[in-house]
Order: structure tokens, then C-alpha cells, then sequence
């Protein structure tokens, strides 16, 4: 929802210590995970994901979060979908040039950076989106590849 | 033996369209693309084919995989007097993409486009793309016809129009009795004047499918140029009887290459065969020579076939 | 052959240092302030269009950039102008939106550009398709203008595609970006260009300016991150035919931002299209002045016949010649006109 995901970049410190949190509690999680079988989770933690960050970020389950980067502002809301924004277009007040009603998702990206610890790497180049990820659970990708120590942000380029 | 064509406006100023009204049977070729930033690569390719085939397709992005832009290619051949034929898929650009570069080739002096769908992205080796489709064949055909009408989809005007003679793909195969060829009456409302087929070495199946394409109307309406090639050996037949979803080559012809002292000679030698059946037919007004990177083969074929000496 | 991709157009392989064999590079890398200027893209199949609008700009511009379906609006793609134009002798600027192609059309379309020998490849995010005459068409953005930078950067300097399969000769081209100063958030644009030149931008052509203090403001960010030092920065510039024209612009250009006073300034002119001609005159003079700035870039929407004079008038130019010692021959071998 609209509101509530400007809420969230407002308050990006906070979500970036609970994420923190929590992305470790995943990882601990890891070997249960794994007993159980990460495909057998993919549909019921995809299913919560969706309607938790959906609540809280509109998410779009693209399945390669970027959030942390982006200042808690889903960069799937821009209409270009842009991974490194903002486009040159941003009107004066700060609204989207395709949406005029919505505030520009970078613009409000650059907020919340603004305000998270490790906000600086907002401006690192990221990943285009690989879609053949659409849907599936970012939270369980992110675990399983970092418990098993593969590099998951450089790779695109081949 | 060619149809008798309904239409007889001229669309562009190409050869390719020129041989096949005046009713001789019209021979293609095709090359793809290279992975190099190099005209003289492209060049030395098609070579072989200079004065020897009608027109070059030039192969967009297939197999799903990056290669050098269809339409510079074409540029390219163009540029040295080679008649290409270029194809665009509805996979990798969206509507305005295309039509912008339907201008240009108009203005470039490629004659012949051809319009197909495009393998899913998960098929070559750059699986992370995003699949656009935005329009689909019957879309870039209409699309194209517009163009050639002088207009944008939005309503612009292009002037003057680019003058394209615009084919599609098809797929000869064996028919229930039930069929009826609505795809490709589709097609050709949509705008296709001519179609190149998928491989088809079975003369017989091909015989009875366009003598339903006849009974249908539809060879009075475009012309048809059947796909076949030079077959490398014995084991890759069978490899395409396995894999290559619709073509059959038949068991007569596998087993003359198995038995074959030169098996791609006798390769060569049943595709000169081939054009020459091809020629006989009904409702074929030309053949299309497939064969990856083998241009130089290709031309061997055609003029072993002694198919254009009738001209 | 190794190395370059030698075209009619491109004789010369890149000097040492240079990324490109192309004449803006060239300028550039000699410290010379270099002019380029936007072709209006024809709507016909006509090569002589091209041709003709190229020959306006061409005597003042050290390069000319093709626009792609700006504004979302179908013309002739810019591959296409840029085939007509270098076999012509001119030196184009190929601009990639990232709007209607996905990466593997775009890698394809750099690798065609090369080889029909564009030494310059301006990357861009592009405009929303709802700004142009078919909103209904799917918006691509598979890459963006970072990705899009890195994407061919790699092509170049790691002779590779995306997918990790080599090229047999790479792309030797000059890269840019687009930049825009003048649209929020006003404080991370610095930051923006320093990310697009980690990417691999060697040039940016901005956005049109009309507001100086605003640029002067930004080149200081820029200037103490010493990103004029690695990117060549050429202002965006153009003349306003009227206050209404001004106007429309202003609503409906997407970055473009207009100060009031310029506004004014043509409500209240006798002749507004010859004040609109001076105020741009002035500004690339002032602009000028700003250290950092390696150029301009004019972008004079139907009109195009003022570049010429522009240029001329405000004296950037000292006494070089750009494109005038090509052989100006449109009798183009082998391009047969649609009839």
C-alpha cells in the first residue's frame, strides 16, 4: 500500500536493523531448512513473503530483493523498473514522470538510504533482473546461497 | 510450376519479388549474423552466394542468443549489392522498436523482411532476458503492411513509404482431414506475400500438403518457398529426425548417406535432387537453403542443381 | 583483422589511449570544446531525408546524435540512421534507450553499429511510453542506463557478451551517457554521473539547460569528486521559439526545467524566436566559462536550420572546421532508393 511503503522508507534505519535480524535468523535456520527441503518451502514462505512485504513495500516478488539497497524503497514500483535510478525524467516536485500522482521510487530510495547505516551502497552498480526469478522467495534464496557461500551479487555479467 | 498470382501489385523493387512474379522458381539462402564488430566478417561469409542466390535471409537472434543485429547485417549486404531478406522476431523488441527499424530497412535498401515469433529466451544462453513479445507475428506482418501503406499505428505518416515485400514462416507436414489453413490465411491478410518453410525433405508429404494449400486458394494467394538443405552426414539426419521438432527426413534418404563413400557429397547431391523435385510441384514457386555456416555449400548445391539455368 | 573494425568510414585505428577511431573522441582528448547536435530522425524510406538533415548540423558538429524513438515516438531507429549517415561520411552518435529492446537485441544492435562504423554509443534509461503516440506498447527496461553502460563497457573491454561467449572482434566505441542536472533528487546527481562512470561512461550529454546557477552548483560536486577529469561533460542547450513553445516544453518534455524569467524574457520579446536564438547564445557562452565543461550539445526541435548560426555566433568554435573535410558525396554506392 501506497502509504505504508512511504512509512517504510521513513523509518528505513529501523527496517534495515530488522532485516538484519532476521536475515540472520534465517541463516541459522539453514540446516533445518535444508532437512525439510527448500523446494518444499518455496510455496508456503513465498506465499508469506509476498503478503508481508507486499504490506510493507508493495513488493513485486521479482525474487532478487533489492531493498536493502535501495533505502526500503522497491525499485518494481518504478514503471521502468529501473535497478539504478533515477531516470532523468523525475518531475520538479519530485513525482514519477509515467505516474505523476506517485512520488519518484528513487527519489524516496534516496531518502531512506539517507538514513540507513550502510546507505552508501545504494550507489553501487546494481544487477539487471534476471526473470526467470519472478516469484519465488527471495528469503530462501538469499539463505540457502549464503549458507553455501556462493557470491550472488556479481555474477550476472557472466 | 508455380500458381497463378491473384495480386499482381509489385511491392518493392527487390529481385527476390521480381523472379518470383515473372514466374521462375526463386532461390534463398540464408546466413546468420557473426559475433564480430566487422563488416568484412559478414562479407566473407556470404561470398560464396554472390550472383548465385536470389536473396540472403539474415537470421535474427536465433537460438535465442546475441549475435550481430539482423538489420546491420543487412545493411551490410546491401551496401554490397547482395538482396537480403531480413528477418525480424516479435522476441526481443517491442512495437516501436520494430516499426523504427522497418523504416530504416526501407531507407537501407533491404527489400524482403520476414516476420516470426522467436524462441523463448530459455532456450540460448542469455536465459536471464526478458521475453517482450509485444506483438506477435500477425502483429509485425500488419505492422509492416501499414508501413508499406505509408502510416505509423498511430496514424503518422512515413514518406515516402518503405516499399517491403513481406514474408512469413511456415511448416509443410502431413494434415488430418479436417484442417483448414487458417493460420496461414491469417498471415496473409495480415500482410504475408510470401512464406519460407521449415525443412522439408519428404516430397511426398509435401505434394499432398500444398495440393490442400491449392484446393484452399492459398497458393493464389502467396508464394511458397520450401526449406531444405545439404544434409552433413548420416548421423546428423538422424540427430534432426530426433531433435528438430516437425521435420522428417526420410529412411530412403538416411540410408543413401549411410551407405555414401563421401557422405557429404551425397548430402550435396540429394538437396541438388531435391531442387530439382521441388521445381515440379504444384504450388512451390522456390526452395529455401538452410545449412549453418555452410554458405559456401550451399552455393555448390544450387549450382549442381542447374535450377536457375532455365531463367 | 585484429583489432579494429576498419570501415570506409573508419580508416584510422584508435589512437593510444583512445577508446574509439571516431572524430569526437579526437576532439575531446585534445582539450578542444566540441559541439554536437541532435538530427530530427526522418519518417520516410527515403535515404536523402537523413542525408539533407545531416548536411545542416554537420558543418558545426564535431558529431551528430541519432535520437531512438525519443519521446516515445516512432521514426526511423537510430541503427538505421546510423548506417545511412556513416556511409555517407558523416560521424553519428547511435543513441540505445533502454525502453524497446531487451539485452539481447541491444548487445546485437552494438555489435551492428560497429560494424557499420559508429564510433559513438550514447547510452539512455528513455522516456516512458506513455509520452508518445502509441501508449499501449510494452515497456521493456530489461537493462537500464548503468547496466546498459557496464553491458557494452564489457563488449569493448572484455571482447564478451553478457552470456560469457567471446566476440571474435570487439566494438571499438566511444561511450556516454545521458545526465540531467536539473530534475530531483538535485543532491545525488553528482553521485548519479560518479555511478555512470564507474559503469564506463566517458562522455554525458546533459539535459537542456536553461538554469546556469543551477549548473554551476552541480559542476561543483562534480568538480571536487573529479569527475570532469574522467568524463567529458557537453551541456544540453537549444533555442525557444516562444514563450509557448517554452510552455509546452516545460510540460511536456520529461527533465526539462525552465526558469520563469526565460519565460518572461520571450513573453515580453518583439521578435520572440530571434530573443530565443540570443538567450541560447548566451547561455552556451556562459556556459563556456564553467571550468569542466568539455562541450555543448544543441538540441533545436524543429529548428534546426539555427544550429549552424548559433554556433557561428557564440564563437566556441574558434576557427575549427568540424566535418567539413569529409567528402560531402550523397551518391551512395549500392543504397537503392524505395520506389
Amino acid at each position: 500500500m501506497y502509504a505504508v511503503r512511504q512509512w517504510s522508507v521513513r523509518n528505513a534505519r529501523g527496517l534495515e536493523w530488522l532485516y538484519s535480524k532476521f536475515a540472520a535468523t534465517l541463516l541459522r535456520l539453514h540446516p533445518l531448512f535444508e532437512r525439510v527441503g527448500y523446494g518444499r518451502l518455496e510455496a508456503p514462505v513465498a506465499s508469506l513473503e509476498r503478503r508481508l512485504k507486499g504490506f510493507m513495500f508493495d513488493c513485486h516478488m521479482c525474487g532478487q530483493c533489492a531493498l536493502r539497497a535501495t533505502g526500503m524503497s522497491c525499485p518494481m514500483n518504478c514503471p521502468k523498473s529501473l535497478r539504478n535510478g533515477p531516470c532523468g525524467g523525475v518531475r520538479p516536485d519530485g513525482h514519477c514522470e509515467v505516474e505523476p500522482a506517485m512520488r519518484c521510487v528513487w527519489v524516496e530510495a534516496w531518502n531512506g538510504a539517507r538514513r540507513m547505516r550502510e546507505g552508501d551502497i545504494i550507489s553501487d552498480i546494481h544487477n539487471p533482473v534476471d526473470h526467470r526469478l519472478g516469484e519465488t522467495s527471495s528469503w530462501l534464496r538469499v539463505t540457502r546461497e549464503q549458507s553455501l557461500a556462493v557470491e550472488t551479487d556479481s555474477d550476472w555479467t557472466g | 510450376m508455380n500458381a497463378v498470382m491473384t495480386s499482381d501489385a509489385v511491392h518493392s523493387s527487390g529481385k527476390l519479388e521480381a523472379v518470383l512474379r515473372q514466374g521462375h522458381f526463386a532461390v534463398t539462402a540464408e546466413t546468420s549474423p557473426p559475433d564480430a564488430a566487422d563488416p568484412t566478417v559478414v562479407l566473407d561469409r556470404v561470398a560464396p552466394l554472390k550472383g548465385v542466390a536470389d536473396a540472403v535471409n539474415v537470421t535474427d537472434g536465433a537460438g535465442a542468443r546475441a549475435h550481430m543485429s539482423a538489420i546491420a547485417c543487412a545493411a551490410i549486404l546491401a551496401r554490397e549489392g547482395y538482396q537480403p531478406v531480413l528477418q525480424f522476431t516479435a522476441r526481443d523488441r517491442n512495437r516501436l522498436a520494430l516499426q523504427g527499424d522497418l523504416v530504416g530497412a526501407g531507407a537501407l535498401g533491404i527489400h524482403n523482411i520476414l516476420c516470426l515469433f522467436g524462441d523463448d529466451p530459455r532456450s540460448g544462453d542469455q536465459p536471464d532476458a526478458m521475453p517482450v513479445f509485444d506483438l506477435d507475428t500477425a502483429g509485425i506482418l500488419s505492422t509492416a503492411k501499414g508501413l508499406r501503406k505509408g502510416a505509423y499505428p498511430g496514424g503518422r505518416r512515413v514518406s515516402p513509404p518503405p516499399a517491403l515485400f513481406i514474408g512469413a514462416a511456415d511448416a509443410p507436414r502431413p494434415l488430418d482431414d479436417n484442417w483448414k489453413p487458417d493460420g496461414l490465411r491469417a498471415k496473409i491478410d495480415a500482410g504475408a506475400d510470401f512464406f519460407q518453410t521449415q525443412y522439408c525433405f519428404d516430397m511426398d508429404v509435401l505434394r499432398a500438403y500444398m495440393a490442400r494449400l491449392g484446393d484452399e486458394g492459398i497458393t493464389e494467394r502467396a508464394f511458397f518457398l520450401i526449406g531444405i538443405g545439404p544434409i552433413a552426414s548420416a548421423k546428423s539426419a538422424r540427430y534432426m529426425n530426433e531433435n528438430l521438432f516437425g521435420v522428417h527426413i526420410p529412411e530412403l534418404l538416411v540410408k543413401r548417406l549411410e551407405s555414401a563413400k563421401d557422405q557429404r557429397a551425397e548430402g550435396r547431391a540429394i538437396c541438388a535432387e531435391l531442387l530439382q523435385e521441388l521445381r515440379e510441384i504444384d504450388g512451390v514457386s522456390g526452395a529455401h537453403l538452410m545449412a549453418p555456416k555452410q554458405e559456401a555449400s550451399i552455393a555448390q548445391v544450387i549450382e549442381e542443381s542447374g535450377v536457375l539455368a532455365a531463367r | 583483422m585484429a583489432g579494429g573494425s576498419r570501415t570506409p568510414m573508419n580508416p584510422d585505428h584508435p589512437l593510444p589511449g583512445h577508446s574509439s577511431a571516431g572524430r569526437l573522441e579526437r576532439v575531446l582528448r585534445a582539450g578542444r570544446f566540441a559541439v554536437t547536435a541532435e538530427l530530427n530522425p526522418p519518417d520516410s524510406a527515403d535515404p536523402r531525408e537523413a542525408y539533407e538533415r545531416a548536411l545542416v548540423l554537420a558543418e558545426v558538429c564535431d558529431a551528430i546524435n541519432a535520437t531512438d524513438a525519443s519521446g516515445a515516438n516512432t521514426h526511423m531507429s537510430s541503427l538505421g540512421i546510423c548506417a545511412l549517415l556513416t556511409n555517407a561520411g558523416y560521424a553519428p552518435v547511435m543513441q540505445i534507450s533502454c525502453r524497446d529492446r531487451n539485452r539481447i537485441a541491444i548487445q546485437g544492435d552494438v555489435l551492428g553499429a560497429a560494424a557499420l562504423g559508429v564510433s559513438n554509443i550514447l547510452c539512455l534509461t528513455g522516456d516512458g511510453v506513455q509520452a508518445g503516440d502509441q501508449p499501449g506498447a510494452k515497456p521493456v527496461f530489461d537493462l537500464d542506463g548503468i547496466s546498459l553502460l557496464e553491458t557494452i563497457r564489457i563488449m569493448r573491454d572484455e571482447g564478451r557478451f553478457l552470456s560469457g561467449r567471446k566476440l571474435t572482434v570487439r566494438p571499438q566505441v566511444f561511450l556516454g551517457a545521458a545526465a540531467n542536472p536539473f530534475a530531483p533528487p538535485y543532491d545525488y546527481r553528482p553521485l548519479r554521473l560518479a555511478t555512470k562512470v564507474a559503469a564506463g561512461a566517458q562522455f554525458v550529454q546533459t539535459q537542456y539547460c536553461f538554469d546556469v546557477p543551477r549548473l554551476e552548483r552541480y559542476m561543483d560536486q562534480v568538480r571536487d569528486r573529479g569527475l570532469h577529469e574522467r568524463c567529458f561533460i557537453l551541456v544540453g542547450v537549444g533555442p525557444l521559439a516562444s514563450a509557448r513553445a517554452a510552455r509546452w516544453i516545460r510540460s511536456n518534455v520529461p527533465g526539462v526545467h525552465i526558469p520563469d524569467p526565460v519565460i518572461a524574457r520571450l513573453e515580453h520579446a518583439e521578435k520572440p524566436k530571434l530573443e530565443g536564438k540570443q538567450i541560447c547564445i548566451e547561455l552556451i557562452q556562459q556556459i563556456r566559462e564553467i571550468k569542466g565543461i568539455a562541450g555543448v550539445h544543441l538540441m533545436a526541435y524543429r529548428q534546426e536550420e539555427l544550429v549552424s548560426e548559433i554556433i557561428g555566433e557564440s564563437g566556441v568554435l574558434d576557427d575549427r572546421h568540424p566535418q567539413s573535410h569529409h567528402k560531402r558525396s550523397h551518391k551512395v554506392q549500392n543504397i537503392r532508393t524505395a520506389t
